[in-house]
């Protein structure tokens, strides 16, 4: 089952940097997102999977009786979900704004905070 | 894997949980390790509630900041005397509850990071306008300080992803306050590489539990030596992208001179001032503590890295002509001479990367919100339209000379004792290209920040007339310069009593170096598997 995953987590890490070598905002969001989900499966797969064993321990008992499933990675995707999904919610609103603004959203054509041809420093007084 | 790491009395028995669980009550100088954390966390959402109350903010941070300080103060006191100080949440040891440990690598740099807070604040109490404080300067600002704090003193992987989100999601706030449409460019740029940087990170960091099944430091220094054949050159190549990343080394350090120009000038000199070195400390903490093999493996990169940083910023600094950008450049080229302390290693490297950082913490605030009053007074940031300022102001020209001495490491100023470090580290070390490379930075940084100093304080006339000069009003002048004297202090202060911070950074290098002392602290269970 691991196995398998590992692929997806590949092609979901080939397509996030595909989309994020991108000039256009838009895609640079959908790279992001899916960069995201790429790790969070990574993280799920690093606990290593087991089929549907909770980790409950049954009452009268000091241990579980069987192999469990890791809660630990759960908790850890859990966090990492969303403050993902935090972040995105906010690039979204921030690409937003700036195509708005800037009238573009491609990033070559962004030059406000670095001009194609600043002024030089002065060379003498 | 990750049940290899629970001792085996604990699960057998199930009641016996002294191995597991902290017994005696947790003393009250304990919390002082958490209070750089939660103090700033609470405070930051009170003053959410508060947020149309806007006089009451800048006095409930300044608190907050003021306290927090203090209490740092008394910790870095407490590590230095007794060793590292850990807390254990819930009481739970290590592997199995989360720890806050402050060594003294994490308590020098939240020391130095809570009195720049303090200082930026008393700063933006003029500066910051009422639609800043209406969107929430003040609650970001504390939830930036808790965040870095949290990344100095925390003593699990994990955790140090998440204070880097805390931090992150702090930044884009701050950096996106006015809305300018560079503000917005800049704010495009920051945001995407920086979140490119911290998602490497967390895939480094869910390797590193796939592989050694835990993700506190101290149980994983032990985990790490313990596996010989674990692929650590994956991991930590991938660590060391993500935080070189973070940090803005060279070549991947474009989006700071892209962003960092454009917010207010408080959130410059606080992001100049903290942002970048948590990259460092990470790396610093990671590289050489949990994987203290790659930093050798990679020594070749990290010197090429280390000194094509350096000398790029001291240039992109020369040809800079808005003192903000310069001002960046300069934060690069201090990045680079703190990756010389790193690639140099040893105990004498990386007291000088960490003396340095702490250096740069203080003089790059001082110096951006110097910048902010020199754009304040000249009514513009460009150095050919600047000048008459010694006149107008002579107080404040001497203290930006004696940050400008500060950064060129010039004696009897900060900057001087971190410089002798890294020299003596790459000497010492046989790396003489490293040492010159450094040397010759320094000394083209030297002319860049002078010539700010010649332009703004020491010419009076601007080829086109004499130069327009705005003098500050009285409140102003007790507003802008008493932060930026207060940094001034520290500045002389570390460089004439050298010894408190010569100490406490050999004592950062050595508990790096040999973590024992920090493993030890951290748990009584872990050490009996030391070898």
């Amino acid at each position: 089952m691991e196995f398998v995953l590992s692929f997806l987590v590949g092609a979901y890490f080939i397509g996030a940097v595909y989309l994020l070598l991108s000039r256009h905002l838009i895609r640079l969001l959908l790279g992001a997102a899916l960069l995201s989900n790429a790790v969070n499966l990574l993280i799920f797969t690093a606990g290593r999977l087991a089929h549907e064993v909770p980790p409950v321990i049954p009452s009268g008992l000091q241990v579980p009786e069987t192999v469990t499933a890791n809660p630990l990675p759960q908790a850890l995707v859990l966090t990492a979900i969303v403050i993902a999904f935090s972040i995105f919610a906010y690039l979204l609103v921030l690409c937003m704004r700036a195509y708005q603004e800037l009238g573009t959203d491609d990033t070559a054509y962004m030059r406000v905070a670095e001009p194609v041809d600043p002024p030089r420093p002065p060379l003498g007084y | 894997m990750a049940e290899t790491t629970i001792p085996a009395e604990t699960t057998s028995s199930g009641l016996d949980v002294s191995a597991a669980y902290v017994d005696a009550t947790v003393q009250a100088a304990d919390y002082l390790v958490a209070l750089p954390v939660l103090g700033p966390l609470i405070m930051g959402a009170l003053c959410l509630m508060l947020r149309r109350n806007q006089q009451l903010q800048p006095g409930l941070a300044g608190l907050t900041l003021a306290a927090v300080f203090i209490g740092n103060l008394v910790l870095t006191h407490r590590v230095m005397t007794e060793g590292p100080v850990f807390m254990a949440m819930g009481r739970w040891f290590p592997p199995f509850g989360i720890t806050f440990n402050a060594d003294g690598l994490g308590a020098f740099l939240a020391l130095a990071a809570s009195f720049v807070g303090l200082v930026c604040v008393i700063y933006s109490a003029r500066s910051v306008d009422s639609d800043g404080r209406r969107y929430g300067f003040y609650p970001f600002l504390l939830f930036l300080v808790c965040g870095v704090s949290g990344a100095f003193l925390t003593g699990d992987i994990f955790n140090l992803y998440v204070w880097f989100e805390v931090l992150l999601i702090s930044s884009f706030g701050l950096i996106i306050l006015g809305n300018s449409h560079a503000q917005l460019d800049g704010a495009v740029k920051y945001a995407f590489l920086n979140l490119v940087a911290t998602t490497l990170f967390l895939i480094a960091v869910g390797y590193t539990y796939g592989v050694f099944g835990t993700l506190n430091m101290a149980d994983l220094a032990v985990q790490v030596a313990d596996t010989p054949d674990a692929p650590v050159v994956t991991i930590s190549l991938l660590f060391l992208f993500a935080f070189a990343m973070k940090a803005a080394a060279f070549p991947l350090n474009f989006w700071l001179p892209a962003s960092y120009h454009t917010p207010n000038i408080v959130t410059a000199a606080l992001f100049a001032g903290l942002l970048t070195k948590v990259g460092v400390y990470a790396l610093i903490r990671i590289g050489g503590m949990l994987f203290p093999e790659s930093l050798i493996t990679f020594n070749e990169v990290l010197v090429w890295v280390a000194a094509l940083t350096t000398v790029l910023g001291a240039v992109g600094a020369l040809g800079s002509s808005d003192i903000r950008k310069l001002l960046g450049f300069l934060v690069l080229s201090g990045i680079g001479a703190m990756f010389v302390g790193i690639a140099v290693g040893g105990p004498i490297g990386l007291a000088g990367a960490v003396l340095y950082a702490v250096h740069s913490i203080v003089v790059m605030a001082a110096l951006y919100l110097a910048a902010g009053v020199i754009g304040r007074m000249n009514g513009s940031f460009e150095l050919s339209e600047v000048g008459g300022l010694y006149r107008a102001s002579p107080f404040f020209a001497a203290l930006f000379l004696i940050l400008v001495f500060a950064l060129s490491g010039l004696p009897p100023f900060s900057g001087f004792w971190p410089k002798v470090l890294l020299v003596r580290g790459a000497l010492e070390a046989g790396e003489g290209w490293l040492t010159f490379a450094y040397l010759a930075a320094s000394f083209i940084s030297m002319i860049a920040i002078g010539r700010v100093w010649l332009f703004a304080f020491w010419r009076s006339d601007l080829p086109s007339g004499p130069a327009p000069v705005v003098a500050l009003e009285q409140g102003e002048q007790a507003a802008y310069v008493t932060p930026i004297f207060l940094l001034v202090v520290i500045v002389v202060g570390l460089g004439v009593i050298a010894n408190p911070g010569l100490e406490l950074a050999g004592l950062a290098a050595v508990g790096i170096l040999d973590p024992i002392g920090y493993v030890e602290a951290v748990s009584p269970v872990i050490p009996q598997v030391m070898p």
